[in-house]
C-alpha cells in the first residue's frame, strides 16, 4: 500500500542519516581532520541521541511527560559500571564484557521502569510529570549513599558509609557514595555507540509501526476510546515506559564507560539533565524520531562550535522552547500562520482554478 | 432469549439518582432506539452497558452471560462496541490505523514479533489491512484510508467511529447520537449505512438519537427515557403516538 | 544522668521541630502560589520557584546596591515579583489556554529555565551572602536549650497573616468569589459574566506577590542566594501543595508545615543526604494513596 512505502522511505532516510554521519566522522577521524575536542564529542552524541529517541517514545508516542528520564540513565550507568568493575580482572574479552554490561544496564533500567511505571502511570499530566521528577531525584539520592565493596568473602553493600562494608584487608571499595565509581574500563567507542543508536532506532521505529505501538498511540490520542475497543491500557502504557527506560539505561552504560570517574550529580543525572533531553525532543519535534536524532546531535555539538554560545546556551534553549510552544498553539500565531502559509496559498489558488 | 437483557438497572451519583429501574430487552438482529429529552440519562445507560460506569443496581446479561460491573475492555471483548456522543477518534492516527486498533484483539501477534518483524507480523498485518479496507469500503472511506483521522470532515469522522467499533467484531453495537451535527443529506446517507450494517454484518444495534426522522425511519422498537426512568417502551409507531411521550418532548417547551 | 540525657534529646527534638515549622511556613507561602494557580488555571506553574529566586535578588539588590531598609526591600521584591508574574502569564501562558497540558507544561519549564539562566548571566553562579531582612533577636527558652530565631518567628507569623488575609479575600470580596467560581467551572463562570482571563491574571499576580515575600523569608533563613535558589524549594512546595490537596488554601498551610517538619526531622534523625528523597517519597505515597491530597476534592472525567 502507498502509505507503507512512504513510511519505509522515511525510516530508511533516518537510518541513512545515521550511517552517513558515522562514515563522515570516521573519514574525518582517519584523515586526522577531527580535533581532539570533536573526537571527545562522538560518544556523547550517541549517548544523547539515544536518550532523546527513548524519551520521545514516552513523550511523543505515549504522550506522557516524564521528567525523570535521567534517573533511568543513572540506573543503567551505575549497574553497568559496577558489573564491569567486578569483572575487570576476570580476563573476559572487553567487548563481550561491555555488551553484557550494556544489556544488564538496560535490563535493570527496564526493571526500574516497571517498578516506577506501575504506580506512576496511574497518574496523568502534571502529576505524572512531577512524580517522575521525584523518582529521578530519589534514584540520584540513593546512588549517592550507595557503597559497594568486594573482598575475598564476596560483595558487600551499604547505604551508610565505606566503613560499614566491613571489608577484609584485601577488600576494595568500588562504589564510594558521592565519590561514585572510579576506574571504569573505557570501553565505549563511537562505533559501538552508533550500533546502539541504530538498534534503538530499529526497535522504536518498528515498535511504533506495529500492533503494540498503535495501541500505545491510541491510548495517547483517546484513552476512553482505546478502552472501548478492548485495549489493555495499563499493559501498553507500561510496555512503552519500560522500553523507553531500558534504552535510557543502555545510554547510561555507554556514558559510564566513557568516563574515568562516574558520580551522580545534579548536572548529569538530575532533573536538569532530564529537561535537557526534553529540550532535544521538543526541538526535534514531539513524536518525530528522526528529529530527536538531529536535534540532539546539533545541540551537543553547537556549544563547542560557538565558543561564546555556551554562556547563552540555556537561555537560548529556554526561549526557543517557549517560542515553539507559542508557535504551535497561540491562537494569534495560528491565525497568522493560516493566513500567510505557503501551503494554504497554493491550495487556495487551486480552489480558485477549480471554480473557474 | 434476547441478545441483551437488562433488568432493574440503576445508578446514583452522590445521592442523585441518574437512572432508575431501567429494563430493556433487545432481540438479536434488531434495530432499537433509545430516546428521551436532554439529561434523561441515555448516555449514562450506555456508559453502564459498556463498563465506563459501574451500575449500583440491576443486571446486564449479554447473550446469556452476566456482564454486570465488568470493566470496559472486558465488556468489549464480550461483544459490546460503541461510539461516543462527542466523537472520540485517535486523531493523530490514519483512518486505516483507527480501524486496525479496533482489530487489535482479533489479529494478535506479540510485541517482539512486531519489533523484530517475524513472519507472524507480516501475516497478521496483511490480514489486518485487508479486513480494515473491507470495513472502510462499507463506509465509503476506503479512498481516504491514509488520511489523518482529524483531517476527515465531520460526517466521515462519525462514520469512522462506527467502522472502528465494528472492527472489534461485536454482537451488539451502541451508537450515541450518530446523526448529531449532520445535515439532512448526511443523515439520510447515515440511515442507509446503519441499515446496511445491520443486514451485511447481521448486527444488533441500539442507538441514541434526537433526530426523530431517523428514529422513526429505521428503529423497529423504542424505549423512551425521562428523568432517568422508562416512560414508554414498544414498537416505534405506537411509542411515538403515546401521549405521555409527546408531552415529554413537547410539553416542557 | 539518663534523665538529663533524655531531656536533652527532647530539647533537641523541639529545636528541630521549630526550625521545621519555620521551613514549613516558607513552603506553605510558596505552596499557596502553586495551589491558587493550579486550582484556577489548571496548570503547574513550574516557574513559580524561580520567581522566588527573583524576589530574593530583588531584596538583595535593594538592600546592597540601593541601600534600602529591609521593609522597603521586601516591598520592592513584592512589586517586582507581581509584575513578573503578570508578564509571564500574559506572554507565555495566556496564549496557551486551549493548548494541550503537555504544551503548557513544557512552556512553564521553558520560563523556569529562562529565569534561571537570565539570573545566571546577570548575577553569575557564585553564591551571594544574603543579609537577613529580619532584625529581631532570637528567643531563648528552657535555660537556653531551645532557641527560636527571629527569622523563625517572623516567618511563622507572616505565614499565618497571609493565610488569614487570603481566606478573607476569597470569602469576602467580589474578585475572590470570582476566583472560586472560575476554579469550580470555567465555562459556567464565563456564562455568569465573570471575566475569566482577568481572574486568572489576578491569581498569577497574587501568587507571584506572595513569592516575593517567600523569597525574602527563604533567603533570610538560608542566607545564600544563587540563580538556582528557588528551584528545589519550588518543587518541594509543589509537593506540599499536592500533599495538602491542590486548590485548597488550608491544605497548602498544612501540607507546607508537615513537609517542612518531615524534611527537618529526616535530616536530623535519618540522613541529611536522604532528606530530599524522603520528601519526594511523601509525594509519591500521597498521590498513590490519596491523589486528591489531605483536603482536596475529586475530579472525574466526563464521558
Amino acid at each position: 500500500m502507498k502509505n507503507m512505502s512512504k513510511q519505509l522511505k522515511s525510516n530508511l532516510i533516518t537510518y541513512g542519516i545515521v550511517i552517513v554521519f558515522y562514515l563522515l566522522m570516521m573519514i574525518l577521524k582517519g584523515t586526522g581532520n577531527l580535533s581532539s575536542l570533536y573526537r571527545g564529542l562522538l560518544v556523547p552524541i550517541c549517548v544523547y541521541t539515544i536518550m532523546a529517541v527513548s524519551l520521545n517514545l514516552t513523550v511523543g508516542i505515549l504522550g506522557e511527560l516524564s521528567l525523570g528520564h535521567a534517573g533511568f540513565m543513572c540506573v543503567g550507568a551505575f549497574t553497568s559500571a559496577l558489573f564491569s568493575m567486578l569483572l575487570r580482572d576476570s580476563g573476559m574479552n572487553s567487548i563481550v564484557r561491555f555488551i553484557i554490561a550494556i544489556l544488564l544496564g538496560a535490563l535493570v533500567a527496564a526493571l526500574a521502569g516497571v517498578i516506577i511505571g506501575i504506580p506512576v502511570l496511574r497518574l496523568k499530566g502534571d502529576y505524572l510529570a512531577i512524580v517522575t521528577l521525584a523518582f529521578g531525584e530519589i534514584i540520584k539520592n540513593v546512588v549517592n549513599v550507595l557503597y559497594v565493596g568486594r573482598d575475598s568473602n564476596g560483595v558487600h553493600v551499604s547505604f551508610k558509609d565505606a566503613a560499614s562494608l566491613n571489608l577484609l584487608p584485601d577488600g576494595e571499595v568500588i562504589v564510594k557514595g558521592p565519590q561514585g565509581i572510579t576506574g571504569t574500563p573505557n570501553d565505549s567507542t563511537f562505533t559501538i555507540g552508533i550500533i546502539m543508536l541504530i538498534i534503538v532506532l530499529f526497535v522504536v521505529i518498528n515498535f511504533v509501526n506495529s500492533r503494540s505501538g498503535r495501541a500505545v498511540m491510541a491510548i495517547r490520542d483517546n484513552r476512553i476510546a482505546a478502552e472501548s475497543v478492548g485495549i489493555n491500557i495499563s499493559k501498553f502504557k507500561l510496555m512503552a515506559f519500560a522500553i523507553s527506560a531500558s534504552m535510557a539505561g543502555a545510554a547510561g552504560a555507554l556514558y559510564a564507560h566513557n568516563l574515568a570517574t562516574l558520580n551522580a550529580l545534579p548536572k548529569n543525572f538530575g532533573y536538569n539533565m532530564s529537561i535537557m533531553i526534553l529540550v532535544y525532543v521538543v526541538l526535534g519535534g514531539i513524536g518525530n524520531i528522526r528529529g530527536s536524532v538531529i536535534a540532539a546531535t546539533i545541540l551537543t555539538v553547537l556549544p563547542e562550535l560557538l565558543r561564546g554560545f555556551s554562556d547563552y546556551r540555556m537561555l537560548i534553549y529556554s526561549v526557543v522552547l517557549i517560542a515553539l510552544m507559542l508557535f504551535n498553539w497561540s491562537p494569534k500565531i495560528l491565525d497568522f500562520r493560516s493566513k500567510y502559509s505557503v501551503k494554504n496559498w497554493i491550495s487556495k489558488k487551486r480552489d480558485n482554478k477549480e471554480e473557474v | 432469549m434476547a441478545l441483551l437483557d437488562v433488568t432493574g438497572l440503576g445508578i446514583s451519583f452522590g445521592g442523585l439518582r441518574a437512572v432508575d429501574n431501567f429494563d430493556i430487552h433487545i432481540e438479536k438482529g434488531s434495530l432499537y432506539g433509545l430516546i428521551g429529552p436532554n439529561g434523561a440519562g441515555k448516555t449514562t445507560v450506555f456508559n453502564m452497558l459498556t463498563g465506563v460506569y459501574k451500575p449500583t443496581d440491576g443486571t446486564i446479561v449479554l447473550d446469556g452471560e452476566n456482564i454486570t460491573g465488568k470493566k470496559a475492555i472486558q465488556i468489549n471483548r464480550d461483544g459490546i462496541a460503541r461510539t461516543f456522543q462527542n466523537i472520540r477518534l485517535f486523531k493523530e492516527l490514519s483512518v486505516i490505523d483507527n480501524v486496525k486498533v479496533g482489530l487489535h484483539n482479533d489479529y494478535a501477534y506479540s510485541t517482539l514479533a512486531g519489533i523484530f518483524r517475524l513472519p507472524s507480523y507480516y501475516r497478521q498485518e496483511k490480514a489486518m489491512n485487508e479486513k480494515a479496507m473491507e470495513i472502510l469500503k462499507v463506509f465509503d472511506l476506503d479512498g481516504e484510508y491514509d488520511y489523518l483521522a482529524s483531517n476527515l470532515p465531520y460526517g466521515k469522522q462519525r462514520k469512522l467511529e462506527i467502522a472502528r467499533a465494528l472492527a472489534t467484531d461485536p454482537k451488539l453495537l451502541l451508537l450515541d447520537e450518530p446523526a448529531a451535527g449532520m445535515n439532512p443529506n448526511e443523515t439520510k446517507e447515515l440511515m442507509e449505512t446503519i441499515q446496511l450494517i445491520r443486514d451485511k454484518f447481521d448486527m444488533t444495534i441500539l442507538l441514541i438519537e434526537h433526530d426523530m426522522k431517523l428514529v422513526a425511519g429505521i428503529c423497529e422498537k423504542l424505549t423512551v427515557l425521562n428523568f432517568g426512568q422508562v416512560l414508554a417502551q414498544g414498537d416505534t409507531s405506537e411509542v411515538l403516538k403515546n401521549p405521555e411521550v409527546i408531552k415529554a418532548y413537547l410539553g416542557d417547551d | 544522668m539518663t534523665r538529663i540525657a533524655g531531656r536533652e534529646k527532647v530539647m533537641s527534638f523541639l529545636n528541630y521541630l521549630i526550625s521545621g515549622l519555620s521551613l514549613g511556613s516558607v513552603y506553605a507561602i510558596i505552596a499557596l502560589g502553586y495551589t491558587m494557580v493550579y486550582g484556577i488555571a489548571k496548570m503547574l506553574n513550574f516557574a513559580h520557584g524561580d520567581v522566588i529566586m527573583v524576589g530574593g535578588f530583588a531584596v538583595y539588590m535593594s538592600m546592597n546596591a540601593l541601600g534600602l531598609n529591609p521593609i522597603l526591600a521586601v516591598i520592592v521584591s513584592i512589586i517586582v515579583c507581581t509584575v513578573l508574574g503578570i508578564v509571564i502569564e500574559k506572554v507565555a501562558y495566556k496564549p496557551l489556554r486551549k493548548a494541550t497540558p503537555l504544551a503548557v507544561l513544557i512552556t512553564a519549564i521553558g520560563v523556569s529555565y529562562f529565569l534561571q539562566n537570565l539570573a545566571l548571566l546577570i548575577f553569575g553562579s557564585d553564591a551571594k551572602l544574603f543579609t537577613s531582612v529580619v532584625n529581631i533577636k532570637a528567643i531563648s527558652l528552657a535555660n537556653g536549650q531551645i532557641t527560636i530565631t527571629g527569622e523563625t518567628i517572623v516567618t511563622i507569623v507572616v505565614c499565618i497573616i497571609i493565610m488569614v488575609v487570603l481566606s478573607l479575600f476569597i470569602k469576602k470580596t467580589k474578585a475572590g468569589q470570582a476566583m472560586l467560581a472560575v476554579s469550580e467551572d470555567k465555562e459556567a463562570a464565563e456564562l455568569m459574566g465573570i471575566n475569566v482571563n482577568k481572574t486568572i491574571s489576578l491569581t498569577f499576580a497574587i501568587g507571584s506577590g506572595l513569592a516575593g515575600i517567600a523569597g525574602a523569608l527563604l533567603c533570610s533563613a538560608y542566607p545564600t542566594l544563587t540563580p538556582y535558589t528557588g528551584s528545589m524549594p519550588g518543587i518541594k512546595a509543589f509537593v506540599a501543595a499536592v500533599f495538602g490537596g491542590i486548590g485548597s488554601i488550608p491544605g497548602a498551610l498544612i501540607g507546607g508545615l508537615l513537609l517542612g517538619v518531615i524534611e527537618n526531622l529526616s535530616k536530623a534523625y535519618i540522613s541529611s543526604q536522604m532528606a530530599d528523597a524522603i520528601v519526594f517519597s511523601v509525594l509519591i505515597i500521597v498521590l498513590l494513596v490519596k491523589p486528591t491530597g489531605l483536603l482536596g476534592k475529586k475530579i472525574s472525567e466526563k464521558v
